[in-house]
């Protein structure tokens, strides 16, 4: 197990409303979970979970009603731990009457960074994020997907250890996409540390090691994607040709689903071989035979619906 | 440049791009109709009625603009979500506070002297030569500018915690309130109880006296203003700037940002 760079213990977060702000609603509870140096750790959940409320957690712009973090050995109040972090927000905006160039140099500044390297790094995260021929035009006329490319540019541009990264796919085309996921693989291999919040899945199972999925402001699940999902692993699933021809085939092929020549089939493990006993005496053509996982999406949507019948099981009872 | 004066120059870029400083052209115009008008109209009051004109339009101007971009100092980045990525680097909230102060008041400091400058021009074209005596024109634009610093760091302080309305609503009444300090002060009622009477007075003390930069008068009349009272306003101003700025930090440094 690698160094916790970010730590996060009983992390609760309630906002107050109503008159007078006498309710409260709880937008995080009792959040505790590590991110280990290197690593790319997805955070997932449906709108309103929280994953964002953690985030402004970690970087600062809200405070906690209860519960601790750390990243880097320092205490999220501390500010010089933002040295050493980079941060997107959801859906970034920034000063309109700037360029991305000045926006950009002007972040280098507060990050003290020298007139030199200030004249190297700003092109080159331009270049990084595909903006390099609109860096002189102002933010104003830019679009959804370019400020995500200045946010993206933005957080890493002072080579920041630790990246955090709200929605990052958010509002990119496949083309964004595609190179926001090669930026995120790229800081992995340089050795930085990636928090991401996404629920675009399949984002998450490309790119992270190990994924927290959080639904209702409370953590449901923290291990790599894989072995999350393997919990619910089941089954084996046989891709075979058949071209026709035997009676008694009629059973068993209602049993699968077809595509043209080919058949797909679940079963169960202990009827794997029974199965491809059969189909080889109906003259099938075996072309695979695959373990059955069960796949991010579904994981995600049995928290989702286990946590949707759990707040109706209480209101019920609550009436 | 510290990560104040960053935020400070950024603040006042964006005044510029923003076309705040537009208004110079309608003071250009209103000092130049104002002395021609005046030379062809007034025999030996010249400099009276372009002081006072200049000078007025100058501290009214500039105020409108403290009180009006000021409020939005912090509400309009906190409304706009520009303050995420800014508050996430490693700026302390006073640090963005106090960068956003000086860099209206850069923006007012430069207005105000461009304004000041129209002013002299205005003034050579009815009287000239201009002699040493109108230096004193020059005190009273010192004491707007202090005065429209106050006005800045109570409309950021209101920016803090409150809305934009609100915001500009106090501010504008309490710049009001602080022109009446010396009548709050010196009243007397018998229908008053002294309970209320004793609340004025400290009110009054409490206050933004903002009576104490107007000197309009002295300077259209060409007297001379003592050196201890420059000493006292600027002395008072950078008081009371201090402990405005401190409160609107310490409410800041707590806001939650939604």
């Amino acid at each position: 197990m690698g160094r916790a760079v970010i730590e996060i213990e009983n992390l609760s977060k309630d906002y107050p409303f109503g008159f007078l702000n006498l309710k409260k609603k709880t937008s995080l509870e009792g959040l505790t979970m590590q991110v280990e140096e290197g690593e790319v750790f997805g955070f997932l959940g449906p709108n309103g979970a929280g994953k964002s409320t953690t985030i402004k957690l970690l970087v600062g712009l809200i405070f906690p009603t209860a519960g601790t973090a750390r990243i880097l050995g320092k205490p999220i109040s501390d500010v010089e731990m933002h040295r050493d972090i980079g941060y997107l927000p959801e859906q970034p905006y920034f000063y309109d009457y700037l360029t991305a160039a000045e926006l950009l140099d002007y972040f280098a500044r507060i990050h003290e960074l020298s007139a030199s390297d200030r004249r190297e790094r700003v092109p080159k995260m331009l270049k990084k994020v595909g903006l390099e021929t609109a860096g002189k035009i102002q933010l104003r006329k830019y679009s959804k997907g370019m400020l995500q490319r200045v946010g993206l540019a933005q957080a890493i541009l002072h080579d920041p250890k630790v990246v955090i990264l709200d929605e990052p796919m958010s509002g990119l085309d496949p083309v964004g996409r595609r190179e926001a996921r090669d930026i995120i693989l790229e800081l992995k291999r340089a050795g930085k540390t990636v928090l991401f919040s996404t629920h675009i899945l399949s984002d998450a199972e490309m790119l992270c090691d190990r994924v927290g999925v959080i639904v209702g402001g409370k953590l449901r699940g923290v291990g790599a994607p894989d072995e999350i999902v393997g919990m619910k692993a089941h089954g084996m699933e046989i891709l075979f040709e058949y071209s026709g021809g035997c009676t008694d085939a009629g059973a068993l092929l209602s049993k699968a689903t077809r595509t043209g020549n080919r058949y797909r089939m679940q079963v169960g493990e202990e009827e794997v071989y029974a199965t491809l006993d059969q189909l080889g005496r109906l003259g099938a053509k075996i072309l695979s035979v695959s373990q059955v996982k069960a796949s991010l999406e579904e994981y995600f949507m049995h928290l989702v619906e286990a946590d949707r019948a759990q707040a109706t099981a209480v209101e019920v009872s609550g009436k | 440049m510290s990560r104040v004066g960053v935020v400070a120059w950024n603040t006042f870029r964006e005044a510029v791009r923003d076309r705040v400083l537009y208004n110079l052209v309608f003071f250009a115009l209103l000092m130049m109709a104002a002395a021609i008008l005046v030379g062809q109209i007034s025999i030996g009051i010249e400099q009276i009625v372009i002081v006072t004109l200049g000078l007025s339009a100058i501290s009214v101007i500039g105020s409108l603009i403290a009180v009006f971009i000021g409020v939005g100092l912090v509400s309009k980045e906190m409304d706009k979500r520009t303050l995420y990525a800014l508050l996430a680097k490693p700026v302390r909230r006073w640090e963005f506070l106090l960068g956003k102060f000086g860099g209206l008041l850069l923006t007012l400091a430069v207005n105000t002297a461009a304004m000041a400058a129209g002013l002299f021009a205005a003034l050579a074209y009815v009287k000239h030569p201009l002699v040493r005596s109108d230096a004193v024109v020059l005190v009273a634009v010192y004491f707007v500018l202090l005065k429209l610093a106050l006005v800045v760091a109570l409309a950021l302080l209101f920016s803090c915690y409150t809305t934009p309305l609100l915001a500009i609503l106090f501010t504008a009444g309490l710049y009001v309130s602080g022109m009446f300090v010396t009548e709050m002060r010196g009243f007397h009622s018998e229908a008053m109880s002294p309970a209320l009477q004793t609340f004025l007075r400290w009110l009054s003390y409490l206050l933004p006296n903002f009576e104490n930069f107007d000197v309009m008068g002295r300077a259209a009349h060409g007297e001379a203003i003592p050196g201890s009272l420059v000493l006292a306003n600027t002395a008072y101003a950078a008081v009371y700037c201090v402990i405005l700025l401190t409160a609107a930090a310490a409410i800041f440094s707590k806001r939650n940002l939604k």
